[in-house]
């Protein structure tokens, strides 16, 4: 069954969630264009999600998305409208096409709705037995054909296909947050997989115009399989540091360090609070579980005992976690032991900075360098700063710089990325780093 | 009519600054001043001019789409908001496109010569950052004829338009060369704009404007043979004027120096639903401006300061031509020569022109007038060109050359 097909008919499992609503939006729109292009045919996407008042504000949301890309491909639709003589104005079109898109919706809180479905994308929270649950589910009422994309974002495929009856049958797309705006697609393919459905992930890969990246599939792929060690790194040298400086402080030093050092655009503590420290925990257990490699943080469990989880509230607003933000801003971090934040009040955290000395190169930033020309000469002149002045920020930051260079290495060697280049591609374009982390700036 | 029945001036002239992009003022995001801040802002600064406000005896008010842009249809009564004197007398709001200024002068000078009033005041106001550029487009299309054109048009129709006369002029006369003087066109209206501090271009700090000028056209992401750099911008803004006759000026408690006259002045309209006769040569504004020339009885080499619609960088070029100081294919030289350029043989658009100032579109023609008036007696501040003649002209259009008003005026 060619992909046309299969688009005709498609369902997104767990539709109002993060992922899911961008999965679906990327689809909404495909299938609003595929329906104009080709009028002898009908094009029908299901959403699936648990609760009417989120299922409501996901139309809601593609509706004003739809508007939102329909104003910036004007020139296609007055191409595509060209027979339609009652829309003349871009508005009239760019209104009949969020009409179009919301056309071949249907929502609902039933699997029943996937029945006809050949391709389900799911996007369900990273829980084993809810997944496997879903994919029984999916096995009993969908056709024979029927082959499912799933959003898993650390647990073994194989695990789950294996135990829903559905071996060969299960691929992964893990997208990157936003799925509609973010390039990158990780691709995980068990080692069992017909070859139509890897042939279909590819080809629609390359129709939602992704980059993707190919994992095997061993728990956390590439993605998470660098976060979590790169954010169990930054524990740990919290952990070392503030025996001699106090907690605080050594979560000051290892943010700042991983960020503004390092020229990423988050300090590791921020990206823990904006994936959430419960999600992160979790990701934890799940690889844990299966790679037995000592996954596991008690800092994390104790964050989520005090009840700190960071994440974002459904406006988008990021929540306290580590750090206690204020519009966007970092204005304080957490101490476990007095169960409170401390605030940056200008007293010791700008003795913080004095102790971590002057930043290699003031005028370089993330933000400095987005689009630079010259970037890899920029950033290779910047590391060599590093040993030529060695401030204790420096060194921190080179000690981030080498482990995470290291778990980047053994995920190739554990055969998780086939080569340097797709861990780098990852980081680059998921992550939004401005280098990959295995490069030889650094001895 | 070859000959004014009687002298008329203008008067006390004042314009708002252009926001849009390229102000630090503009901010997407932040809500900003409606028509009625533009018109306030205008009026205040005019009456400030003169003596007595109770002798302004009408208005008109040139406005293209504010029943789109804003919603607000109406604008004659709105416009007594301008000052109170104006409460109870007779306004009028007037449209034609892009001339929507150039038309609300040539009512007021009707009104003038016909000896109802001695003085009226001109304003013209858009307001058009409301919406985004893709609907924008929409409404501007309202320009042409929208039941013959617009369902074929481009997204961005008018650009389009002016892109087929650049494409035309290109194939006629060069394509290198052409694009080299439309690159030119607006790196003079950024020069002048940035010693115009009410231009929107004012705070531009490209250093190399004319390879900027060069950046090949896009027609996958806008039009085939203008860049968008070659296009005027989307502003939002207001300008006034008072027209009236020598009894008029002295009532508003100005002396001769502080006006300028009307010699000449000329007003054609073209069919909205033909395509122009020939895309290499503004056929409307050449009729509409020679009429204006003619009345005045001078000759081309008279003109001491020019403004000509740049709504696109080629249509500067083609109105060069309309004026006859280029003859057709020659704008090219004209401005490679400098002669347009502040310090040229014919200073245009000093003050930076719909480029460089900014285009908002029912204010445009009025604004054209301020900036004339404030060269011809010396206002014009850091952008005052040394005054080598006497005359001044300029070309108020509307939609692709259909509507034309012209005046010429004189210190």
């Amino acid at each position: 069954m060619d992909l046309n097909t299969r688009l005709q008919n498609v369902t997104v499992i767990g539709a109002a969630g993060k992922m899911g609503s961008g999965i679906a939006l990327l689809l909404a729109l495909e299938l609003a264009y595929r329906a104009l292009e080709n009028k002898d045919r009908t094009y029908i996407l299901n959403l699936v999600d648990v609760s009417d008042v989120s299922l409501q504000g996901l139309v809601r949301y593609l509706r004003e998305q739809a508007v939102k890309d329909a104003e910036k491909q004007m020139s296609r639709l007055r191409r595509l409208y060209a027979d339609r003589r009652d829309l003349v104005e871009n508005g009239e079109m760019i209104e009949a096409f969020a009409s179009e898109v919301l056309l071949h919706v249907r929502t609902g809180k039933t699997m029943v709705l996937a029945q006809d479905s050949t391709l389900v994308f799911e996007a369900a929270f990273e829980k084993e037995e809810l997944k496997i649950g879903i994919y029984k589910d999916l096995a009993a009422l969908c056709p024979r054909e029927m082959y499912i994309l799933t959003n898993t974002s650390s647990i073994p495929l194989h695990v789950l296909s294996e135990a829903a009856g559905m071996t060969g049958r299960v691929i992964g797309y893990h997208f990157y947050n936003p799925p509609a705006v973010q390039k990158l697609l990780e691709i995980i393919t068990p080692d069992v997989c017909d070859t139509e459905l890897q042939e279909l992930a590819g080809e629609l890969a390359k129709v939602l115009r992704k980059t993707v990246v190919s994992s095997n599939d061993i728990a956390g792929f590439i993605g998470n399989g660098h976060f979590m060690r790169d954010g169990l790194h930054g524990i740990r040298e919290v952990e070392r540091l503030a025996g001699e400086h106090g907690f605080t402080k050594a979560v000051y030093f290892v943010n700042k360090t991983s960020r503004d050092w390092l020229l990423r655009p988050m300090g590791i503590f921020q990206l823990i609070d904006y994936v959430g420290i419960d999600v992160f925990q979790l990701i934890l257990r799940v690889m844990d579980k299966y790679l037995n490699d000592g996954l596991h943080s008690p800092l994390i469990d104790r964050y989520l005992e005090l009840g700190v989880k960071g994440g974002q509230t459904s406006s988008g607003t990021q929540k306290d976690g580590f750090l206690k933000y204020e519009k966007g801003a970092i204005v304080g971090i957490y101490d476990p032991d007095k169960q409170a934040y401390v605030p940056l009040d200008g007293t010791w955290d700008k003795e913080a900075d004095a102790q971590l000395g002057d930043h290699p190169d003031p005028a370089l930033s993330w933000k400095s360098l987005q689009g630079d020309p010259d970037l890899e000469t920029k950033l290779r002149s910047y590391f060599s700063n590093f040993e030529t002045k060695p401030t204790l920020g420096a060194r921190l930051a080179t000690d981030y710089f080498r482990a995470s260079r290291a778990a980047s290495q053994r995920l190739v060697e554990a055969g998780v990325a086939k080569h340097a280049e797709d861990v780098n591609k990852v980081l680059t374009l998921g992550f939004f780093h401005l280098y990959g982390p295995i490069n030889d700036h650094l001895d | 009519m070859t000959k004014l029945p009687k002298p008329l001036y203008l008067a006390a002239g004042a314009y708002t600054m252009s926001l849009g992009t390229g102000r630090p003022e503009f901010n997407p995001r932040v809500a900003r001043p409606g028509l009625e801040h533009y018109i306030q802002e205008v009026g205040r600064e005019v009456f400030a001019q003169i003596d007595d406000p109770d002798t302004i005896d009408e208005g008109v008010i040139g406005n293209f789409m504010a029943a789109r842009f804003n919603k607000q249809g109406h604008l004659g009564s709105l416009m007594t908001i301008a000052h109170p004197s104006l409460e109870y007398k007779p306004m009028i709001r007037v449209e034609g496109a892009c001339a929507s200024g150039g038309l609300a002068l040539a009512t007021a000078i009707k009104s003038v010569l016909s000896g109802l009033a001695e003085s009226v005041l001109v304003m013209g106001v858009e307001v058009q950052n409301t919406v985004k550029a893709v609907y924008g487009a929409d409404i501007l299309a309202g320009a042409g004829w929208f039941a013959g054109e617009r369902k074929e048009g481009g997204t961005y129709f008018f650009p389009q338009k002016f892109s087929d006369r650049a494409g035309a002029y290109g194939q006629k006369y060069g394509v290198e060369k052409s694009r080299e003087a439309m690159a030119r066109w607006y790196a003079t209206a950024v020069e002048n704009a940035r010693l115009n501090p009410l231009a929107q271009e004012h705070f531009n700090k490209v250093k190399d404007l004319l390879s900027q000028g060069l950046t090949p056209p896009d027609s996958r992401t806008f039009c085939e043979h203008i860049n968008l750099f070659h296009c005027s911008k989307v502003s939002d803004g207001a300008a006034a004027i008072v027209v009236c006759s020598k009894e008029g000026y002295k009532r508003l408690g100005l002396k001769r120096k502080d006006v300028i006259k009307v010699v000449g002045y000329g007003h054609a309209s073209a069919n909205l639903t033909t395509p122009p006769p020939d895309l290499t040569e503004l056929t409307t504004s050449r009729r509409a401006s020679a009429a204006a020339r003619k009345m005045a009885r001078i000759a081309k080499e008279d003109y001491g300061v020019i403004e000509v619609h740049d709504c696109f960088s080629i249509t500067g070029m083609l109105s060069l031509e309309a004026l006859d100081l280029a003859a057709p294919g020659q704008s090219i030289d004209f401005i490679a020569a400098g002669e347009n350029k502040r310090t040229g043989r014919f200073p245009t658009n000093t003050g930076g022109g719909l480029v460089g100032y900014g285009h908002p579109t029912g204010a445009t023609g009025v604004r054209m007038a301020v900036d004339l008036w404030k060269q011809l007696t010396g206002k014009a501040g850091d952008y005052q060109v040394p005054l080598k003649k006497e005359h001044g002209i300029m070309i108020s259009m509307g939609g692709n050359d259909k509507t034309v008003v012209s005046l010429v005026v004189k210190r």
